[in-house]
């Protein structure tokens, strides 16, 4: 095995890493909040990379810079799905949530496909053709710029989550809703913007990614299985759990792909998740759901 | 009398949490036996470890001299031992029927068997008028009511029941207590978890005390009443007149 | 109530004599998914383990199946019985896993798709099951290989494989096992305190669906002639299971079958309707909202309503 293709593999998968980790992240806040399991994250992440598409052609903004933009629409588009959809059932079975949000995946999906057509799609961006060597490994340009700004994103949300006031409330809310209720959280509030934030992350994973991997509308519920593949193996519920997750399997799956077959290294994180749901249900860091 | 079941050394703990420490106690064929102690005592613990639903680190329990550490609920159901959880889980789409069926089709697989034995449970336990109706409408009474139904359809020989007569009040407490007593008569052996004093008083042949995991004190109603440990740990004088009574 | 549905059956039997083609095989699809929505209701609706990754059973036997004849020379009307077998042994397994390890919920619906997806890869990677660009079956219209000249004998096969799924849930519906199930769905602690054995009978529930739902997939094989890993292990077929039993009534026997008298016309008219036009996909935004309405409006399905409507139909 040639040592330049695993060193290769591995940095790839640590610089892809950064956007399964912000994926995760979302989906992670998603569910510690409450305790929702978003089926639609993959389908909101697709809906991202469309808007940095039409941004791209319409505006000409880089995905770069749009991603913002799709972050604070995601985040919009998030928050309704909680206040309209989501709201009613928080406290419903687990299988009505699950098929609940499959059924927004499916609407999302499928606007997209009416709207877009299936062909895959990519943005431009003038850091797409740019690469930088590293000694006889190669740094994509546009895969290090995403990798840069997913974890700038992630320290962000960290900063959010644990030193301002609000995001102290949704930790809280997280932890022990009953109690927040108790000194007067407005946990709906708290609800809605959880869910936006998770919804924001995604979508701004989605934008990143727009310049170097091709999307369809189809590639929602399998950006939706891995996300739940990595915050599984990380650890439900835990943030430090999802982030690092994220780049544990984009390395494990890379290095699938370069010991096994490209075409194959979805099975590595299949597997890892079957493993981790049998011996370790709690995941790498997290604690149990239920 | 022969010791219908015996637990020895019983612990369990999570992680630095000792719910039940080194419990050790037997119960007779026919006897009605209370475990009290104030909240977080341990005594839901022992129950989910005497029937199957927790794992001890320690100990052992023997059901009739038969070890039953590790098994599972089913099998321990089907060996005689029934229990009632704390906060009554009727199945709520189901009729209240079926719900006490569940219970019969255990020890009769026929359809027909089955229903017939679980109406005479309901007679008994006076929900017979009710049976057609879900389960999800019921009073707390009721409910708890349904529970001792359901745990009487397997036809157990030791029932553990669990704090079944929370939240009642006095008329349906006493007709709790009438009940239970009818079913002992029968030859059915109880363990029960009882906060409501005046109950565990009149009802219960022998007391078992616990605090902090621990077992502080064992005997009659009177004498573990009067136990300085035990009033200690919460027990008050009002209760000694019931046990006197 | 059982004369209103032996008269329906009649009429069933009756239609392909005054009907069209293209009618006759809107007919079929709707026997066809609501025969694959009863099999999933066993284990997904009766016994309440909601699985996302039927689609895993429906390839294994439509693939196992369709290479026997290819290979072996093994008529479909047994391979039929080996895809069966085969796609029971996967239920097994992903039930052993799933239920020995507790996993209940989202963690075992995920379990179902993470084997769905696996096998849909493996599919795509392997020569003899033709890869990416799939399999393809001869038409010869022999009825040895389950291949007919017209789509009529489709028409009674997809009737009575909806029949005998109908049956078999019926079946367990009247007996211990069904009850059983029930309570399981219910509340699985408290069926284990009354005796249950909750382990065994989920266990059965998913290796009979599966088993089923296996020899589905030799009908999908021989009815389309093609198959593509994408198409027949997808979640889209999953979710085609999955959304007729929950919209007609998870849990009851009438509910796979209302459900797909509802939507698979609904389905199939946007889809020929629409298609051509660039509009795929049309009524997949549809069954999202649907869905969506089921879970938020009607989460027992429509059958309860229909049962309210019937009650109210003079008895004579």
């Amino acid at each position: 095995m040639d040592p330049t293709l695993v060193g290769q593999g591995l940095l790839n998968g640590i610089l892809f890493g950064g956007v399964y980790s912000l994926m995760a992240v979302g989906l992670s806040l998603i569910f510690g909040v409450m305790r929702v399991v978003n089926f639609a994250h993959g389908d909101m992440m697709v809906w991202g990379m469309y808007i940095a598409l039409l941004l791209a052609e319409r505006a000409g903004l880089d995905p770069y810079l749009s991603f913002i933009i799709c972050a604070a629409l995601l985040f919009l588009l998030g928050a309704l799905v909680q206040r309209t959809l989501v709201q009613p059932i928080v406290d419903a079975p687990h299988e009505m949530q699950i098929l609940l949000m499959l059924g927004v995946a499916l609407v999302l999906e499928n606007i997209a496909l009416v709207a877009f057509g299936p062909d895959p799609q990519r943005v431009r961006s003038p850091l797409t053709m740019a690469t930088l060597w590293l000694g006889p490994l190669f740094i994509d340009m546009a895969r290090l710029a995403t990798f840069g700004v997913a974890i700038l994103l992630t320290v962000l949300l960290y900063l959010f989550l644990f030193r301002t006031h609000f995001g102290k409330t949704i930790r809280a809310a997280a932890d022990n809703t009953y109690g927040a209720l108790v000194i007067g959280t407005d946990v709906n509030r708290v609800y809605v913007v959880a869910f936006g934030i998770g919804a924001a992350c995604v979508g701004a994973a989605g934008a990143l990614v727009s310049a170097f991997l091709p999307f369809q509308p189809a590639s929602g519920l399998s950006a939706s299985v891995a996300s739940f593949n990595i915050v599984i193996i990380g650890g439900m519920g835990s943030l430090l759990g999802a982030f690092l997750g994220g780049l544990l399997v984009s390395v494990a799956e890379s290095m699938g792909a370069v010991f096994l077959s490209p075409s194959l290294k979805e099975i590595v994180s299949f597997s890892l998740l079957i493993l981790i749901l049998l011996f370790r249900p709690a995941g790498l860091f997290g604690r149990r759901m239920g | 009398m022969a010791t219908l079941l015996e637990v020895k050394g019983l612990s369990k703990h999570f992680g630095g949490l000792h719910a039940v420490k080194e419990l050790t106690f037997a119960v007779g064929e026919g006897e009605i036996v209370a475990i009290i102690g104030p909240n977080g005592a341990g005594k839901t613990t022992a129950f989910a470890l005497i029937s199957g639903f927790l794992t001890p680190n320690a100990g052992q329990v023997s059901f009739r001299g038969h070890p039953i550490v590790g098994r599972t609920p089913h099998e321990l159901c089907a060996l005689g031992i029934a229990r009632t959880f704390q906060i009554a889980r009727p199945f709520p789409r189901l009729t209240i029927l079926r719900n006490v069926t569940v219970g019969a089709l255990g020890r009769h697989p026929d359809l027909p068997t089955a229903e017939a034995r679980a109406r005479a449970v309901l007679e008994e336990v006076g929900l017979a008028a009710k049976s057609a109706q879900p389960a999800s409408g019921l009073t707390l009474a009721e409910r708890k009511r349904l529970e001792l139904a359901r745990a009487l359809a397997t036809e157990p020989i030791l029932l553990l029941l669990d704090e079944v007569m929370a939240g009642l009040n006095a008329t349906e407490t006493e007709r709790f207590v009438q009940l239970i007593r009818a079913i002992n008569r029968r030859g059915i052996t109880i363990l029960l978890i009882e906060h409501v004093m005046r109950a565990v008083m009149s009802l219960s042949n022998r007391i078992i005390v616990l605090n902090y995991g621990e077992q502080i004190a064992e005997g009659p109603p009177a004498a573990v009443a009067n136990d300085p440990g035990v009033i200690d740990a919460y027990l008050g004088e009002e209760y000694v007149s019931a046990a006197q009574s | 109530m059982k004369w209103a549905g032996l008269a329906v059956v009649v009429v069933l039997l009756a239609l392909p004599a005054v009907l069209g083609s293209y009618a006759i095989s809107v007919f079929i699809l709707i026997f066809f998914y609501a025969f694959l929505g009863q099999t999933w209701n066993i284990v997904g609706g009766y016994a309440g383990q909601l699985s996302i990754g039927h689609a895993a059973f429906v390839g294994i036997g439509a693939y196992t199946a369709a290479i026997l004849a290819r290979d072996a020379g093994i008529t479909p009307w047994l391979g039929m019985f080996v895809g069966g077998a085969l796609a029971a042994l996967l239920g097994a397994v992903i039930g052993y896993l799933g239920f020995r390890f507790g996993l209940r919920g989202f963690y075992f619906a995920l379990l179902t798709v993470a084997f769905a997806e696996i096998a849909r890869i493996v599919t795509l990677n392997t020569e003899t099951t033709g890869g990416a660009l799939g399999l393809y079956i001869t038409f010869t219209g022999n009825p040895r290989e389950f291949q007919f000249p017209n789509n009529r004998p489709h028409y009674y096969i997809a009737l009575a494989l909806m029949l005998l799924a109908t049956g078999v849930a019926a079946w367990i519906e009247r007996r211990r096992f069904g009850i059983y199930l029930a309570a399981i769905r219910e509340d699985e602690e408290a069926s284990e305190a009354l005796g249950v054995n909750t382990f065994k009978y989920k266990m059965m529930a998913i290796v009979v669906s599966a088993f089923l739902t296996g020899m589905g997939g030799t009908f999908y094989a021989f009815y389309y002639l093609s198959l593509q890993p994408n198409t027949v292990f997808g979640i889209p077929l999953s979710v085609e299971i999955v959304i007729r039993p929950i919209v007609g009534g998870a849990g009851t026997l009438l509910g796979p079958i209302l459900g797909s008298f509802l939507l698979t016309p609904l389905a199939e008219l946007s889809r020929s309707y629409f298609a051509t036009g660039g509009w795929t996909g049309v009524h997949l935004i549809a069954y999202g909202m649907l869905l969506i309405a089921v879970v938020l409006f009607a989460p027992q399905g429509v059958y309860p309503y229909l049962r309210r409507l019937l009650a109210w139909r003079p008895r004579g």
